[in-house]
């Protein structure tokens, strides 16, 4: 019946392989989300490394599945990545420019 | 076996650059490092066949968004040390969540497998045959998901539109062009008739000095003519 399995036989690339990298991928991106508190451009960057690791997910089950609609879908989340890029730094460059920093501690000031 | 040995070196590439991305020091190194993610990541697409979103990575993530981020990074004048204070004491926090994270996506991974139906549950299988993935992505994306492409549209309108008012500004001192004023202004402009020729004696302008007469040329004709 099934004739796609995530299994792996010796040396050949299968569905865990992609996840497993994919996995990694966004544990670093949660790191650096911890690690960085402060930059919130490095935060930018480590939400791309989340989107990316998501797309390599998608990317590695339509492949393995043979099933376009994940492609599809990563196409769209990488729509949705962009616009986000582009938001989230306008925003840091306005912050800058109102705040002289980009500190993102004290950044509740913002509300209201 | 070639493509084992290059994907698991696309893949180490892809977790050092990442790596190196979170824990770089300065910023401008985390964007190239970025990139390098960037490009390893669409290799790793193309080794799964899909060539589309392989090619959209690199055109769209490395040469917009990225070039986006090395942009906002160099025009900020930011004190980047005085940002990576605390940077010691949130690392062991976020190690622990990230294990934690790892670990808990390691569970699901081990414990789980496809569907038996999972093949008659493909929403829209690839076509196969002679049909490239680039074109096999575009029957799909115009017919059957092609509300979705258009909301994808407006979402990427939408957020350029919302840089733009963001990060616009008007800033005081600068002189531009106000066409309405400029063309709202009926009273003040007035035909004048101005007699002609007063500039030069009257009104005491002056036009620039005639360039000096060149001395007459001797010619042999000149010369010859003389004497006869």
């Amino acid at each position: 019946m099934m004739r796609i399995t995530g299994g792996i036989t010796e040396m050949t690339i299968g569905l865990a392989h992609y996840l497993t990298v994919s996995a990694i991928l966004l544990v670093l991106g949660v790191f650096g989300i911890f690690l960085n508190r402060k930059n919130v451009i490095v935060i930018l960057m480590s939400v791309e490394l989340i989107l990316l690791s998501v797309n390599l997910n998608f990317v590695a089950f339509s492949s393995f599945l043979d099933d376009l609609a994940g492609q599809v879908f990563a196409m769209f989340v990488l729509t949705v990545a962009a616009a986000e890029a582009a938001i989230g730094l306008a925003i840091v460059v306005i912050y800058f420019r109102n705040r002289g920093s980009i500190e993102v501690e004290d950044i509740s000031t913002l509300k209201g | 076996m070639i493509a084992a040995l290059a994907f698991y070196l696309f893949a180490a590439i892809l977790i050092a650059s990442a790596v190196m991305v979170v824990t770089a020091r300065n910023p401008v190194h985390s964007v190239l490092f970025l990139i390098l993610a960037f490009f390893n990541a669409a290799a790793l697409f193309l080794i799964a066949g899909a060539e589309f979103l392989a090619m959209i990575l690199v055109i769209v993530y490395v040469g917009a968004v990225a070039v986006l981020f090395l942009f906002v990074v160099m025009m900020l004048d930011i004190d980047f040390a005085r940002l990576r204070e605390g940077f010691q004491r949130y690392a062991p926090i976020g190690a622990i969540i990230g294990g934690i994270l790892f670990l808990e996506l390691l569970l699901v991974l081990s414990g789980w497998s496809f569907a038996d139906q999972a093949d008659d549950l493909r929403l829209s299988p690839n076509p196969g045959g002679g049909v490239t993935n680039a074109a096999a992505l575009g029957r799909i994306l115009y017919t059957d998901y092609v509300y979705l492409f258009q909301i994808a549209g407006l979402i990427l309108l939408v957020a350029m539109i919302g840089a733009i008012v963001l990060t616009h500004r008007e800033r005081p001192g600068t002189r531009r062009q106000n066409i309405a004023a400029q063309v709202a202004r009926s009273g003040s402009v007035v035909l004048e008739e101005v007699p002609v020729g007063a500039g030069i004696g009257t009104l005491g302008i002056r036009r620039p000095p005639e360039p000096e007469a060149e001395p007459p040329k001797v010619t042999h004709d000149a010369h010859h003519g003389g004497h006869h």
